[in-house]
């Protein structure tokens, strides 16, 4: 709480001059439906920084896109040797993960963003992630938080894009996130921050509904909402599913 | 065309899903085995979560063996007395099974309990059943099957809380059949399994009942025990995925019918060599999987877990 308190004063501090280049955003679409056939999607992330004032002299405006799932925590199991198998002995919970992260960029992120104001934003994939409960007395709890990075690139749920945002004088840009077809639903919260010489001029937050639809979302709520039910209707379904197709056949057999 | 599974929560590719539903369902078409010993670990290593699968596996097994047991009461070859007694067993291992399973979920080992118990008896299944048949070819390469001796059984006769079963023809105790249900009821909540494979010997060989009502009576004690299972599975960990249950079960189905017509035409001796050495190939894949060092040490739980 104090520390989103804090975040919030200093975004109250930042310069006047924050406001004179803003962004104005189209995605093309603001919702992702995973239906039955999910198997991904691709959001096309455009826009325009629209400006009171001439362009600013200097270093030329930068574009960072990020990509957010709903955050929440997670354990992080590490397997050891005991007995000669492999099992899981040490464990850490990272006090907070996005699901999905994903970041595009007009140049090296490490170019176009100082560390302060990564730090400040938590833009990178690193600063996502927040695991100030990681036990000490874990000898590496720094490697629990790199598996969880790790893990999910493979799983192309975490991803880090740079220079796939393209800057047209100055002025317009585009990219594409890509989303994997094994999303967990929520909120995601697409963040737009233009940079100039690594320092966050303006930023820009907008929300994607990733959400269940149809059947899929039937099925879901009624196994979390009514356990009962969807289990006894999971049996009679399957039965008559089993009996239907064996009884079908013995009929064609018959004939 | 991919498939995403509700409650699974990945994606999955529907033609490969009936195509193991098929497979197994020819092999069980083919062996006269439910075959959940063989689909619950297929579908660790297509990555379904382990969780997921046992849950659902057990859904799927109480729709196959629903019209096997209808036939066999058609037969009269259901000893119900038997069987519920075996059920009775069998409903209190599943809740142990499950209380186990989710104690286990907590700790994070739930993975290494269910690929343990599959390596453990699938390697002990396979290899008996692989030495039995090799034995059994030889036999039949010579000529004349000396006959099947009947194990003493006089310490079960020797129990209290006797129990006249008609159908079996026996008078024992119902300490042996409760026992037997109760295991089976533990290995089906934690492993997904019917449990057929362990509850038809010791049908045969350890109560002694009768060869043709041993199928029909542990399908009846099966379903049930399943169906508990599932709910169980259902009411605390939210892991019965019904659109996967589905779409194995068409593919076993079709795949029964198949397998039932290549058995009919293959000697019963080689189709045991066969079936023993699959079982030993997919335990041994899952003993590799905890032997060697894999390539990520790593892995991922939600929540506090604690």
């Amino acid at each position: 709480m104090l520390r989103s308190l804090i975040a919030a004063f200093c975004l109250f501090c930042l310069p006047v001059s924050a406001a004179e280049e803003q962004v104005v955003l189209g995605l093309s679409q603001d919702r992702v439906a995973i239906t039955a056939t999910f198997d991904g999607s691709e959001i096309l992330i455009f826009g325009a920084i629209k400006r009171e004032t001439p362009i600013p002299s200097g270093p030329p405006v930068e574009v960072i896109v990020a990509v957010a799932g709903p955050s929440e925590p997670v354990t992080v199991r590490r397997k050891d040797r005991k007995l000669g198998i492999w099992v899981n002995t040490d464990s850490v919970l990272v006090d907070l993960a996005p699901s999905f992260y994903a970041v595009a960029t007009s140049g090296p992120l490490n170019e176009i963003l100082s560390d302060t104001d990564d730090l400040r934003y938590r833009v990178s994939i690193e600063r996502a992630i927040r695991s100030v409960g990681a036990a000490m007395h874990i000898r590496g709890a720094q490697d629990f938080a790199d598996a969880v990075v790790r893990i999910r690139e493979e799983e192309k749920l975490y991803s880090i894009r740079e220079d796939t945002v393209a800057v047209d004088e100055q002025t317009l840009f585009r990219t594409s996130i890509d989303m994997p077809a094994d999303l967990t639903e929520g909120d995601y919260v697409a963040r737009i921050f233009l940079t100039r010489g690594g320092e966050v001029v303006s930023h820009y937050e907008t929300t994607i509904d990733v959400r269940k639809v149809g059947l899929e979302r039937f099925l879901y709520n009624m196994s979390r909402q009514q356990p009962v039910w969807y289990g006894l209707m999971s049996l009679v379904i399957a039965i008559a599913a089993g009996w239907g197709a064996s009884t079908a056949f013995r009929l064609l057999r018959e004939k | 065309m991919y498939i995403y599974l509700p409650i699974a929560e990945v994606s999955v590719n529907a033609f490969l899903l009936l195509g193991l539903g098929g497979m197994v369902g020819v092999l069980s078409g083919m062996f006269g085995v439910g075959g959940g010993f063989l689909m619950t670990p297929l579908l660790f290593f297509i990555g379904i979560p382990p969780a997921v699968a046992v849950a659902t596996e057990a859904n799927q097994i109480v729709a196959s063996s629903f019209s096997g047991v209808l036939a066999h009461f058609r037969r009269k070859t259901v000893d119900l007395r038997m069987g519920t007694v075996l059920l009775i067993g069998g409903l209190i291992g599943a809740a142990l099974g499950v209380v186990v399973f989710n104690y286990l979920k907590s700790l994070g080992q739930v993975d290494l309990l269910v690929k343990l118990c599959y390596v453990v008896f699938l390697g002990v299944i396979g290899s008996l059943m692989f030495v039995e048949s090799l034995r059994a070819l030889r036999k039949a390469k010579m000529g004349g099957a000396a006959p099947a001796k009947r194990r003493q059984r006089g310490w079960i006769h020797a129990l209290p809380f006797k129990m006249r079963f008609r159908t079996s023809g026996l008078y024992i105790s119902v300490i042996p059949p409760v026992l037997v249900g109760l295991f089976v009821g533990i290995l089906s909540a934690i492993m997904g399994v019917g449990g057929g494979f362990i509850m038809v010997p010791a049908m045969i060989y350890l109560l002694g009942m009768p060869t043709k009502v041993v199928v029909g009576t542990s399908l009846f004690q099966i379903i049930f025990v399943t169906a508990f299972t599932t709910m169980l599975h259902a009411t605390t960990n939210y892991t019965v995925d019904v659109v996967l249950a589905v779409l194995l079960l068409v593919g076993g189905v079709i795949g029964a019918q198949i397998g039932t017509v290549i058995g009919a035409r293959m000697p019963a001796e080689q189709l045991r060599v066969l079936l023993a050495a699959l079982v030993l190939a997919v335990c041994g894949k899952l003993a590799l999987d905890l032997l060697l060092e894999p390539a990520e040490l790593y892995s991922l739980g939600t929540g506090g877990g604690h």
